[in-house]
């Protein structure tokens, strides 16, 4: 479980997280939803320590990750997987040498054993044959499930994706979706997963923190938010026509 | 137009902008020298980075080499009329001002703007494409891991690459004296062993280690704290190179001054 309390940040005058509290489960898709420009991959990158938070506090399993010394936090950075809004991938390697890029730098495991593991993350998204290729010889899509195969390469505790299917069609994104619940409940992992498309949220949230111009502003399952009268969320939630019409269907 | 307020406010926050990058380097710096996470990756990656660094910079500087040593004979051929001064003075002329100067200094120059702008555009890529990032939540140390390798890469290579200059100098110092006819083989070879000061190569070397490490790591750090897109990596680039040269610059008249008293 990741615990973030009063969480603020700013740049310049720029107030960005306005004291957030949040609480993400392990085992759970925990889902962050709000408007571009929010707040979303700020909250996140305060989480793992990428920005320094202005103040409030941010546990791992009730480790306080800002007291930790340098060294702590790494290894519990080890323990994280993550999967940037771009994927990120390192473009001098293969596919291959992506996924094992973790596990050489930090496991004993040989050549072999790592070879293997690789296989196995690329079979887990459906990519047994891309192990070759580079990065820029991928579609976006393809891009975004290599980095899901790096980030759970390491058998993270904890799991973070930004926008993991944005840019992506339904189906593809559907299917990502699934692997991400999959591999959250299947690997007991606290799975936190920024998004703007209400399908994932339908999909496969369960604990769903709404962030509303840098506040945290409402939370709770998917089954409340479609029922909800937050008028925030609602216009959130119920943007497009088609949820409109969702909308219209449950209040009969 | 200017304001003299708004002067001196533009000059204070240059000036101040001039200490708080020397002051952020040195700090980013001490974190090259942690201890590596796993050192035969680290060991690869130096052998990855002699290929980019060292290997791929042969080339240019030999054909420069050779020209400046061409160039530096007909030069002093020319210049020297008077029957006093002795026409092997050209070898031991050509030979001194390549050691000294050229070879370590303009080749470095040279290296600032080919190696200094390829590090600067590959280590801002990486971070504006999140991938630094990446390293960093791995728990990866982003910067000893990109920029170690390369600095040292270059601590290593370029003494032979400066050596490898002096000598193809002089043989083009040798080819222009005997092509044009300004100076015999002979009097060229024996200027260029006529009071030799084995002490100047040591004065080049130590010159050149120093700018090695300036032009892999000034660089290193504009790419690393660039942020944007690529507009900003263009940026960084040619903003890394400009000041890897006057560092190189004040350099160099700091260490002639303190090693050649
Ligand atoms: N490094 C930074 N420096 C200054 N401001 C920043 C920085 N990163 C983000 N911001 C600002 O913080 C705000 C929130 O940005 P953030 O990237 O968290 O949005 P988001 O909710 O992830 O949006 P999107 O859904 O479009 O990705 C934006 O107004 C942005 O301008
Ligand atoms: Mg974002």
């Amino acid at each position: 479980m990741i615990e973030v309390k009063g969480l603020n940040k700013s740049f310049g005058d720029h107030h960005v997280l306005k004291n957030i509290d949040a609480q993400f489960h392990k085992g759970q898709v925990n889902i962050i939803i709000g408007q571009s420009g929010s707040g979303k991959t700020v909250l996140t990158k305060c989480m793992v320590g990428l920005h320094d938070a202005d103040s409030g506090t941010i546990e791992y399993d009730g480790r306080d990750f800002a007291s930790m010394t340098f060294k702590e936090k790494k290894l519990v950075r080890q323990d994280i997987g993550m999967l940037f809004q771009a994927g990120a991938l390192f473009d001098s390697m293969t596919v291959e040498d992506n996924i094992m890029f973790p596990l050489s730098m930090f496991t004993d495991q040989t050549q072999k054993e790592r070879k293997e593991r690789a296989q196995f993350c690329l079979d887990r998204v459906n990519l047994t044959n891309a192990g070759k290729l580079y990065p820029s010889e991928l579609s976006g899509g393809m891009k975004k499930r290599v980095a899901i195969a790096r980030a759970i390469s390491v058998r993270p505790k904890y799991l973070f994706c930004d926008e993991p299917n944005s840019g992506l069609d339904p189906k593809t994104g559907l299917v990502i979706d699934e692997l991400i619940k999959d591999i959250t409940e299947e690997f007991d992992i606290t799975t936190i997963v920024i998004t703007h498309d209400m399908n994932s949220v339908i999909e496969i949230g369960e604990n769903i923190q709404f962030i509303y111009k840098g506040e945290k502003w409402w939370e709770g399952s998917k089954e409340e938010i479609l029922r909800t009268n937050n008028q925030e969320v609602v216009d959130f939630v119920y943007a497009s026509k088609f949820m409109k019409k969702v909308r219209a269907d449950l209040a009969k | 137009m200017f304001s003299y307020e708004r002067r001196m406010a533009n000059f204070s926050r240059n000036y101040m902008s001039i200490f708080f990058h020397i002051g952020q380097y040195i700090l980013w710096m001490g974190r090259v020298f942690k201890r590596p996470e796993k050192r035969s990756i680290y060991r690869q990656r130096i052998f990855e980075e002699i290929q980019n660094v060292g290997y791929a910079s042969i080339g240019l500087v030999a054909l420069v080499s050779i020209f400046m040593g061409a160039v530096l004979t007909i030069q002093l051929a020319y210049n020297i009329s008077s029957p006093l001064i002795p026409i092997y003075t050209v070898g031991l002329g050509v030979r001194d001002s390549l050691i000294l100067e050229f070879s370590p200094t303009i080749i470095s120059i040279i290296l600032a703007g080919k190696v200094g702008s390829s590090i600067a555009g590959e280590i801002g890529t990486m971070r504006v494409t999140d991938q630094i990032d990446a390293l960093d939540i791995m728990g990866v140390n982003s910067t000893g891991y990109l920029v170690g390798p390369k600095m040292i890469a270059a601590i290593i290579c370029n003494p032979f690459i400066v050596i490898m200059s002096i000598s193809l100098g002089i043989f083009g110092g040798y080819m222009a004296g005997v092509l044009t006819g300004e100076v015999s083989g002979t009097d060229y070879i024996y200027g260029i062993q006529y009071w030799f000061q084995p002490f100047y190569i040591t004065y080049a070397l130590i010159k050149t280690v120093v700018f090695a490490a300036i032009i892999t790591t000034v660089p290193a750090y504009f790419g690393y704290h660039a942020s944007g897109g690529a507009l900003e990596v263009g940026k960084a680039s040619t903003v890394s190179v400009v000041y890897s040269i006057v560092i190189i610059l004040t350099f160099n008249l700091i260490l002639t001054q303190m090693l050649l008293q």
